[in-house]
């Protein structure tokens, strides 16, 4: 190959690669352009989004599997809500019925503390004052009288009081008027409403008779309540006719001890008379 | 265990007891029964309590005069005080609060309410 020939050929290669770069240029310029343009069609895409919201994408697939799902949960939210309110329910009646359960709890250890103490003794005078104690402390009296029947007489006789002269306090007799009735009858009596009462003995607010099994022995009437008890509970009806009882036992065996203890003490006497 | 020493002074045995079983029923407590003012006196003078439970119409000393006492008594400044009575009106409450008591409980006996107060004050 000559010089000139060679000349040739490399002013022709390099026309070639001239126009290879050119291309390649025109193609970058195009790349740019479509890139500018690209770029411009997101810009305006998300201006769209923000103006339209969720609007914009709302019929997609995944908008439509996004949705079920949001059902999904607002029903599972929903159960979840309810079982929450059940088990709300639940806990309430629980603390109901705990409350309940402590307070019966309360009054038989009441009772159990009162029963102990009035069988604790055969003296007469100390079961009465222990009778007058629960009374006052646990059924909140603040003027009763207990009286105990005459079976020679058919007497009710009062032996003890609490606000009231036991020394003004008449007899009355079985049938008399509501204590002598419920000595007949061996019912509680409850006055109906305790609103403008005024005391009078014949007619007290509550009256229940110290019984036996169905022998009635005597009766505690009750005139006044503290000023901070102005109803009786439920528990309160139940504490009195435990504690009747539980009392009228407590009377009726001190009364023969102390009986039999009187006879003994005579019956040692005569022999004593007769051995000496 | 809280290991608490408490003194009830109560002249009534039946109410004592009453007061001692509800008390019974919070784990730790060491209980001291006093008939009396006079009686609760020697009993606070001979040991340190931590509670005192105290009823006002007593014999030889009433429960008003006991907390006024156990208030002067640098030992006791700070000691809680449960009075429970059956006086019920509004100046006896306000005598035993302004005398140092801490709780003023009216009779008849709730036995939720005692073991409420105490469990406030001594907070078990």
């Amino acid at each position: 190959m000559s010089h000139h020939d060679e000349e040739n050929d490399t002013a022709g290669r390099a026309d070639e690669f001239l126009q290879v770069f050119k291309k390649g240029a025109e193609f970058t310029q195009d790349l740019l352009k479509e890139n500018e343009r690209l770029r411009f069609r997101v810009v305006k895409l998300e201006e769209a989004l923000k103006e339209k919201g969720p609007d914009v994408v709302a019929d997609g697939p995944e908008a439509l599997e996004l949705k079920k799902k949001i059902l999904e949960l607002e029903q599972e939210k929903e159960e979840i809500l309810g079982q929450i309110k059940v088990v709300e329910e639940e806990n309430q009646n629980f603390a109901n019925r705990y409350v309940e359960i402590e307070e019966e709890n309360n009054m038989l250890a009441n009772l159990y503390i009162a029963s102990y103490q009035l069988h604790s003794t055969l003296d007469f005078k100390e079961v009465l004052k222990i009778i007058q104690e629960i009374v006052i402390n646990l059924i909140g009296a603040e003027e009763f009288a207990v009286l105990l029947l005459d079976e020679k007489t058919n007497l009710l006789e009062p032996v003890a009081s609490e606000g009231l002269e036991i020394s003004a306090l008449p007899s009355i007799a079985v049938g008399s008027g509501i204590i002598g009735e419920t000595v007949d009858s061996g019912e509680n009596y409850f006055i109906e409403s305790m609103h403008g009462y005024v005391c009078d003995f014949q007619k007290p607010i509550v009256c229940i008779p110290l019984k036996i099994k169905e022998h009635v022995i005597g009766v505690i009437s009750i005139y006044k309540l503290f000023e901070q008890k102005d109803e009786f509970t439920n528990v309160d009806y139940e504490l009195f006719t435990l504690l009747a009882g539980h009392a009228a036992t407590a009377v009726f065996s001190s009364r023969m001890y102390s009986d039999s203890e009187r006879k003994l003490s005579t019956i040692q006497g005569f022999i004593d008379l007769l051995t000496k | 265990m809280t290991g608490y020493k408490v003194l009830v002074v109560e002249d009534s045995p039946t109410m004592r007891q009453l007061i001692v079983f509800a008390l019974k029923r919070i784990r730790g407590f060491q209980i001291v029964e006093a008939n009396d003012g006079v009686d609760g006196l020697k009993k606070l003078s001979a040991e340190k309590f931590d509670l005192i439970l105290t009823d006002i119409n007593m014999p030889i000393m009433d429960g008003l005069k006991l907390v006024s006492m156990v208030r002067n008594d640098p030992n006791y400044k700070e000691t809680p005080i449960i009075v429970i009575t059956t006086e019920g009106a509004i100046e006896d409450r306000e005598r035993a609060l302004a005398l140092g008591a801490n709780e003023y409980i009216t009779k008849p006996i709730q036995t939720m309410k005692i073991l409420e107060t105490v469990k406030k004050l001594m907070s078990v």
